[in-house]
This record gives structure tokens, C-alpha cells and sequence, in this order.
């Protein structure tokens, strides 16, 4: 179990460093200087090439990625270009709020999608499987920049019932305990929504095709022939066996989700990676794409582990495999 | 084919896509005629849906914040974003089946760096891929298709590498193998046509998944630009007259969402209906 860890992580880290040098290539590569974006069309020759040399961008390529990586792994991440603020600080409070949205809605849209693929396999064939079917396909399809859209819509528009944009409201920093706390699951509502309907499609399509391909197999007969209550071998028998490729798909949908996350979070203003990312590729700051990307592919990567470690914890079969 | 229709499922997406791709085709005869010009934008702007403008023309789907027909630009943006999507999905296809085809085929250090790129590949996220190509580039539609087809290629890779390696070992390849034929034209001609099944499904839930993310990449004002209507740039231009006219926005989500189901259903039933094993579910 450990040596098959050990081999993760260092698949793991390898992947990390391969997106991060990918990313650094790409950055220089594309047309575009930074330098143009701070100092404006009207800056003279002398003025770029001493901001050139005071952010080290006169240097050859290899060194300036070494030098990048001593740091980063050092923990100096430098300061943003555009923003002049430290990576660490501006960083450190995106891959919360998104490691906070992700994670909810992963755990959410599995407990939820589970259960729907559950009673649809119990009840394979019949007019609430076929009903259940086009409605997790319809959710599946979901754009989560569209579905954002409609909620917004018709919950804050015309329900007028939650706010649409942000982590908190104006008044946030006044309010104490409880109401800071609804005002917090309110902002938090529809951005958590949106990503959990569109997970819970997915899910809820592979659940079935999982518990489906489960009911089929000969245990369960023989625990039907038992005369065990059709509950408990849905709920005991057949679940229990259906979890493996489940856990297994949860890492890999992360992703995915880490995907829908970026546009969910441009939909409604949410402070994450995502948000942070989409600005400062467009603005070409440097240290932040880099740092950004550095971290999405560890939220990824890890994600993936802890799926691998779940999937031997339910299934025995797994743990002893040699990886 | 006759097994596809026969499905339900095959036959709902069939249609769907037949009816899109008919409209799309046929755009200039469905509809007004300009996508993108806007004549007297305050008489003629924000008018709701099935009713008619000042000049007696009518807008079955009402119009944009420039006065612009919405069911005009929705028909001409289904050329754009199902362009965009086979297109991508073809370019995705080409890679996948050659990577895939040799790392199947070939033994040893090839089919390792081969599969080694693939999982790599597939372990980056896709969106932080798509944005960094996206915004470091100047966005354009033919942008979007090469970046879309150039990070969507492992499934397929993956897929066709795992049949290959199988079909490799049976017999009717010994036997070319014993008649003298060359590897190239054992791989091209007795392999490859009879590892396609799970590579067609595969391309048909890609088309769906690349128009959502063209979209997306579009929303974010990093894929088809303005005033070029894609199905993408339209819900992100409603997005921002969401109070005064929330069918700008809706119209080109609901027919997103219905494509991509057309596809997801029709990938569906084309795997039923390829394979002989899977029995009805």
C-alpha cells in the first residue's frame, strides 16, 4: 500500500512539473509581453528595457524557469505584475474558495447522483427510470455558464430570493454569528447549485450503468435466493459492490468539475482560482498564471490520489493489487 | 442503422441533430437573412419574442440589444458552433487514432513515450490548457477548433490503443502476417476499420462536449468574437440584458442543451446498437 502510494506521488509530481514547465513555454512563446500591458503604448525604449531587467525578463529562458522553480518551491512566489501584490496572498485566498466550491459540490453531487442511480437500477425499465434518465441527460448536457444564467434569472430576478454575485454582501464585515453565517450560505447557494446539478447528471448516469452491471452478477441472486428483503440487497449488497468504479470515476470528474468550477465562477463573480487565472492570462502575469496553473494541476493531481486511496478503502480487492 | 432508429433514444438524437444541421444549412431560407446588421437599433431593440418590430417585420425569438433578429443569429451560430465542434472533434480524432494505432501496435520504447504523453496529457486539467492557448493567442474561430481538437484527443487515444492490442493477437492478423503483408498496411486495413466502434461513440459524445466547451471559451471572451454569432458568445451577450430581455440568453442555451443531448443519446444508442454484448438496459 505504501510502495503503490509512493509510486502515486511521484507520478503525481512529475505530472505538476510537466504542466508547469508546459505552461512556462507557452507563455513565452505566444506573442504578447507584459511589459506592453504595464507601461502602455507610450513608454520610450530605455523605460522597457529597465523594467525588462528589474522583473529579470532580459535573462535566457532556461534561466529564468530555473530560477522560477528554486523559488517556488522555496515558497517565494514573487509579486503579481499587474497587480503588484504578492502570488502567495492573492492565491491564497482563491484556492479556498475553490477547493470550498469543488468539494462541496463533488460530495453533494455523489451522495445525490448515487441515490437517484440507486432507485433508477432498483426500478430498471420503468416509467421513473425513464423519467429519471432524461432528466439526468438534460442536466448532463447543462452548460454551467447557461445553467448559472437561468438560476440567476429566476431565483434572483424573479424569485428575488438570493443574491447572484460574490462570496458575501456589502454588509458582511457588520454581521456576527448566525446572520453572517446565512449571509455567507446565501452567497454560497446558487454558484453551488449550479455545479451540483450539472455533477449530479454525471453521477447519476454512471451509478445506474455501475448498479446495473452489479444487480446481474451471481451473489446477488444468491442473495435474493436467501430471501433477503429487496432493500437490503439494493442498499447493502449491491451499493457496496457498485462503489469501486464510483470512487474510482469521482477522481477522475475532478477535472471536470475543476473545469466547470472556472466558468461557474466567472458566471457569479466567485473569488477562485478560476477567476484569477482567466485575469491574469489575459493581463500575461506571469507569476500568477504560473502559480495558478501550479496549483490547479496539484488540486487535480491530489484529487486523483485521494480517489485511489478511497477505492482501496472500499474495495479489499484493490488494497492488496500491486499497482 | 435501422437498429439505431428503431431506438428511441437514437432516433430523438438523430432528428434533433438532422433538423439542426438542415436549418443551419439552409439558413438564408429560414431566415431573414443578416446575422449581424443592425439597422435602427433603438425602434428595433429588445423586443420580446413572436411579436413584430415597428417596420412589420416579425421576430419569432425577438431581438438583441442592437435590434438584431435572435432566431437569425441562432441559426447562423448553429453553422459556427457545430462547425467548430465536428471540426474539433475531427482534429481530435486524427491524433487520438494515430497515437493510439501506433502506441497499440508497436512494442517497446514508442508505444511506452506514446502512452506516457497520453497520460500526461490526460492528467492536465483541459480548461487551464484551453486558456492559457486561448488568451495567449489572438482568439479566433479557427483558434478555438485547433485548440479544442489539440486537448481532446487522449480518450480516443486511449480507446483505440487498448483495441488494437487486442485485435493484434488474433488470428486473422496472424494470418496476414503469415501471407507477408506489411505492418503498415496489416495496421490501415485489417486492424484499424475493426477497432471503430467504441471510436465513433467516443466522437459523437465529443462533438456535444466540444460545443459546450467552445461555448464556454466563447463566454469568456476568448473564443468566436463579435459580431460572428456562436451559440457561446450569444448566451454571454444575453447574460448581460438578463433583466430586460431574458430570451436573448435562453434561446441559444436551450438549443446548446438539446444538441448535446442529440449527441450524448445518440452516442448511447450507437454503442447499444454496434455492440452485439450489451443487452437491452
Amino acid at each position: 500500500m505504501l510502495a503503490r502510494l509512493g509510486h502515486r506521488l511521484l507520478a503525481g509530481l512529475a505530472v505538476v512539473l510537466g504542466v508547469v514547465t508546459l505552461t512556462f513555454l507557452l507563455l513565452h512563446l505566444a506573442p504578447g509581453d507584459p511589459i506592453d500591458i504595464m507601461l502602455g503604448p507610450a513608454a520610450t525604449a530605455e523605460q522597457r528595457a529597465a523594467q525588462r531587467a528589474a522583473l529579470g525578463l532580459d535573462r535566457p529562458l532556461p534561466a529564468q524557469f530555473a530560477s522560477w522553480l528554486g523559488r517556488f518551491a522555496r515558497g517565494d512566489w514573487g509579486s503579481s505584475i499587474a497587480k503588484g501584490r504578492p502570488v502567495r496572498a492573492l492565491l491564497g485566498a482563491a484556492w479556498r474558495q475553490t477547493a470550498w466550491l469543488v468539494a462541496l459540490s463533488l460530495a453533494l453531487s455523489y451522495l445525490i447522483g448515487l441515490a437517484i442511480g440507486a432507485v433508477q437500477a432498483a426500478r430498471s425499465g420503468s416509467r421513473l427510470d425513464t423519467l429519471l434518465s432524461v432528466s439526468t441527460v438534460a442536466l448532463f448536457a447543462m452548460p454551467g455558464y447557461w445553467l448559472g444564467l437561468m438560476l440567476v434569472l429566476v431565483l434572483t430576478y424573479w424569485a428575488r430570493l438570493l443574491p447572484a454575485f460574490g462570496t458575501a454582501g456589502l454588509d458582511a464585515d457588520y454581521l456576527r454569528g448566525a446572520s453572517w453565517l446565512i449571509d455567507r450560505a446565501r452567497h454560497l447557494a446558487l454558484p453551488l447549485a449550479t455545479l451540483t446539478l450539472i455533477g449530479i447528471g454525471g453521477a447519476a448516469r454512471f451509478a445506474r450503468g455501475a448498479m446495473l452491471e452489479t444487480l446481474h452478477q451471481p451473489f446477488i441472486t444468491t442473495a435474493r435466493a436467501k430471501g433477503l428483503k429487496p432493500r437490503r440487497v439494493i442498499g447493502h449488497h449491491a451499493l457496496r459492490n457498485a462503489l469501486t468504479p464510483l470512487v474510482t470515476m469521482l477522481g477522475l470528474s475532478l477535472p471536470a468539475l475543476f473545469s466547470g468550477a472556472v466558468f461557474v465562477e466567472a458566471v457569479f463573480a466567485w473569488p477562485g482560482v478560476g477567476r484569477v487565472l482567466v485575469e491574469a492570462v489575459k493581463a500575461r502575469d506571469y507569476p500568477v498564471v504560473m502559480a495558478a496553473t501550479a496549483i490547479s494541476a496539484v488540486l487535480v493531481v491530489a484529487g486523483n490520489m485521494i480517489a485511489d486511496v478511497l477505492a482501496a478503502w472500499v474495495d479489499p480487492r484493490v488494497r492488496s493489487a500491486t499497482p | 442503422m435501422k437498429r439505431l432508429l428503431r431506438d428511441r433514444r437514437g432516433a430523438f438524437g438523430f432528428v434533433v441533430l438532422l433538423v439542426v444541421i438542415v436549418c443551419a444549412g439552409a439558413a438564408p431560407l429560414v431566415t431573414n437573412g443578416d446575422p449581424v446588421g443592425q439597422h435602427d437599433i433603438v425602434a428595433t431593440r429588445f423586443i420580446p419574442p413572436l411579436s413584430s418590430d415597428g417596420h412589420g417585420v416579425f421576430h419569432p425569438l425577438g431581438t438583441d440589444r442592437f435590434g438584431r433578429d435572435v432566431w437569425t443569429r441562432l441559426v447562423y451560430g448553429a453553422r459556427i458552433s457545430m462547425g467548430v465542434g465536428v471540426l474539433a472533434v475531427l482534429i481530435s480524432l486524427v491524433v487520438g487514432v494515430v497515437v493510439g494505432a501506433v502506441a497499440g501496435y508497436a512494442r517497446g520504447p514508442v508505444s511506452v513515450a506514446l502512452l506516457g504523453l497520453t497520460d500526461f496529457a490526460l492528467a492536465v486539467p483541459r480548461v487551464v490548457l484551453l486558456l492559457l492557448l486561448a488568451a495567449l493567442w489572438q482568439p479566433s474561430t479557427a483558434l478555438v477548433v485547433t485548440v479544442l481538437g489539440l486537448t481532446g484527443w487522449m480518450g480516443i487515444a486511449r480507446l483505440v490503443h487498448g483495441e488494437v492490442r487486442s485485435l493484434a493477437a488474433r488470428p486473422f492478423v496472424e494470418g496476414a502476417v503469415a501471407v507477408g503483408a506489411r505492418r503498415l498496411r496489416i495496421l490501415v486495413r485489417h486492424i484499424l476499420p475493426n477497432a471503430l466502434t467504441p471510436v465513433i461513440v467516443a466522437a459523437a459524445l465529443g462533438i456535444g462536449n466540444a460545443i459546450v466547451l467552445e461555448g464556454g471559451l466563447s463566454y469568456l471572451g476568448l473564443g468566436v468574437q463579435a459580431p460572428t454569432p456562436s451559440w457561446g458568445n450569444m448566451i454571454a451577450s444575453g447574460g448581460d440584458t438578463l433583466v430586460n430581455a431574458p430570451w436573448v440568453a435562453t434561446a441559444p442555451g436551450v438549443a446548446l442543451v438539446l444538441v448535446v443531448i442529440a449527441c450524448t443519446l445518440l452516442g448511447d444508442a450507437l454503442r447499444d446498437a454496434l455492440d452485439p454484448s450489451t443487452g437491452q438496459p
